[in-house]
């Protein structure tokens, strides 16, 4: 089980996960050119929920009990047993947000440039360390594997 | 004569719900799955889509196409189950064959209600609740050019009909007999708005009004008589008033039944080894801690998801689902749970904020603390999270202020729950 966690006591809101994974999800995954050449710009799937001085980096958590995957009315949002971990298929996607209802975390968002769908994380599950978790200053995004739970560089 | 470890009935979000939840823990037992519907498994509520060309053929499938062989499922498909003999664990098809089960599972979900219009009998019309309804109206609109359409029902179902008819460029009127469209799942104000998003796009709403007669030509309508004694020209004429539990298969049987099939948190009937879930079924409901219909497609996936486990033989209880609604209407979105309005004799505590230059609304009701109902329309991010706040019965007497806020969120909640929404694996 691939996941990552947050931790509120150390993000200090800096928004660099929200870049990150931008340009990790953009065509080029070139930081200039994914915000300033492309034309469609990638949605960010992690986003820093702010209140005051308290922050943290909201992304899917991948649930053991995927109620997302389990209320979605297209299959657009599927458990890949592969990766062991939720994913969503925009092709798939018919922008009906039952999804956002489902999810009690908050995770998933709107991505609204051109066909309406969801944009949730996939976990960067073709690196071996997700772009967010590897570019947060502070360790403030933790990726945890397996069931052991343990911290990962 | 075939035998089955866990026989399913309903090839639909419930009876799918109940067989991925099986596979999870037992891996081989025979399975298999019934349906009178031929078709590969497919979203029941992408019909519209389908049928107003939002999406190809081929998206409105819900599994991959070898879902069956890879879950090792048999799936029986274009056969109706006739009969149960619950004393022999044996289910009838309509080509007599008969299949013997250890577990079953009744997941056969629901049928339009049709009510008696005088000429329904003799002219064309469709109910809207199957990929073969909408199929059989694509085919009927290839055949011959459809000016005006009538759909009777402003619910969730016509609605959306009337959408689709819309994006294929047929005019549509929408005819309903309460004050306002949506009326079992929004308030008056969450309505309007809606009224007005479907009529700016071009569909007429008559509401208060219903019509009694269709009539035609040939066994075509061509319009519909209205209560008013007006008569409006149409070339085709949807019935979408709603569902009912599709339970004529147990109907003089010994299987408990109120309205649908009654259950309990376990999903089980009240005969040994009988399970049911979805439209057919009187589930738990946890805002109101009573069973009841709740036909609805996540309720149904959720509901039989439990009923799978059971059957596996890991005791698990559902006490996820309420009435929930998450809809779009023209790019327009709208989320609803719960209560829309406080029930009679009780009090509760409503909360309302409304931006009409962005035709935006929220509200929640709360009675003790406790969220007892939400909508959300136009701004709909998040909702979940409020939805979790009525399931888990938290107190939100500390960040109640900042419920209508429009990035209402993980961060405003205590931090024992703050913790677990950034930690914990629930």
């Amino acid at each position: 089980m691939r996941r990552v966690i947050a931790k509120e006591e150390v993000c200090i809101g800096c928004r660099l996960c929200e870049i990150w994974c931008q340009v990790q999800h953009s065509d080029t995954k070139d930081i200039i050119k994914a915000f300033k050449k492309e034309d469609k710009q990638a949605v960010p799937r992690v986003h820093v929920e702010e209140e005051g001085a308290r922050s943290f980096g909201l992304q899917c958590r991948n649930c053991e009990e995927p109620y997302c995957v389990y209320s979605c009315i297209s299959g657009a949002m599927y458990y890949d047993e592969e990766t062991g971990t939720v994913q969503h298929d925009p092709e798939k996607c018919v922008g009906c947000w039952t999804c956002i209802m489902a999810c009690h975390r908050g995770a998933i968002l709107r991505d609204e440039r051109g066909e309406r769908v969801a944009a949730k994380c996939d976990m960067c599950t073709e690196l071996e360390v997700p772009a967010c978790v590897a570019h947060c200053p502070n360790e403030a995004l933790i990726l945890v594997e397996d069931d052991q739970e343990e911290e990962t560089e | 004569m075939r035998h089955y470890k866990y026989l399913i009935i309903g090839n639909s979000a419930g009876g799918i719900g109940a067989a991925e939840a099986i596979r999870k823990t037992d891996k081989e037992g025979s399975m298999a799955i019934i349906s009178d519907e031929e078709h590969h498994v497919y979203g029941r509520p992408l019909i519209s889509y389908y049928l107003g060309d939002e999406i190809d053929y081929d998206k409105i499938f819900y599994r991959p196409f070898d879902f069956y062989d890879k879950k090792k499922i048999d799936a029986i498909l274009g056969k109706k189950a006739v009969k149960v003999d619950f004393d022999r664990s044996i289910v009838t098809l309509d080509d007599a064959e008969e299949i013997e089960y250890e577990k079953l599972l009744l997941a056969t979900g629901g049928t339009p209600f049709v009510p008696p219009i005088k000429g329904l009998d003799k002219y064309e019309h469709f109910s809207f609740i199957t990929l073969d309804d909408s199929l059989k109206i694509r085919e009927r609109l290839s055949r011959k050019k459809i000016e005006t359409a009538i759909v009777l029902g402003g619910g969730l179902i016509g609605l959306k009909a009337a959408e689709a008819l819309t994006m294929r460029g047929i005019n549509v009127k929408v005819v309903e007999l309460a004050d306002r469209v949506l009326s079992p799942v929004l308030d008056e104000q969450a309505s309007a708005i809606i009224q007005d998003v479907v009529e700016s796009e071009g569909v007429e709403v008559i509401t208060g009004h219903t019509f009694n007669e269709v009539v035609g030509n040939g066994g075509m309508a061509n319009g519909v008589i209205m209560d008013t004694g007006v008569k409006i020209d149409c070339g085709l004429v949807i019935i979408a008033i709603g569902v009912r539990p599709r339970i004529d298969l147990v109907k003089d049987s010994p299987v408990k039944l109120n309205r649908g099939i009654v259950v309990n948190k376990h999903m089980e009937t009240n005969i040994p080894n009988v399970y049911a879930c979805g439209d057919c079924a009187e589930v738990y409901d946890f805002l109101s801690d009573n069973f009841r219909l709740t036909p609805l497609w996540p309720t149904a996936y959720v509901g039989g998801n439990i009923a799978g486990h059971n059957m596996a033989g890991n005791a698990k209880e559902y006490v996820w689902g309420t009435g929930m609604n998450a809809v779009d209407f023209f790019g327009f979105p709208v989320i609803s749970a719960g209560y829309i309005n406080p029930p009679e004799g009780q009090e509760m505590e409503v909360l309302t904020k409304i931006e009409p230059e962005n035709m935006t609304y929220k509200k929640f009701l709360i009675q003790d603390n406790r969220i007892m109902g939400m909508i959300f329309v136009n701004e709909v991010d998040r909702a979940g999270v409020i939805l979790g706040l009525m399931r888990d019965k938290v107190d939100v007497s500390s960040f109640k202020d900042d419920l209508l806020r429009i990035d209402f969120g993980a961060v405003h909640l205590p931090i024992k729950l703050r913790e677990e929404i950034n930690t914990a694996a629930v």
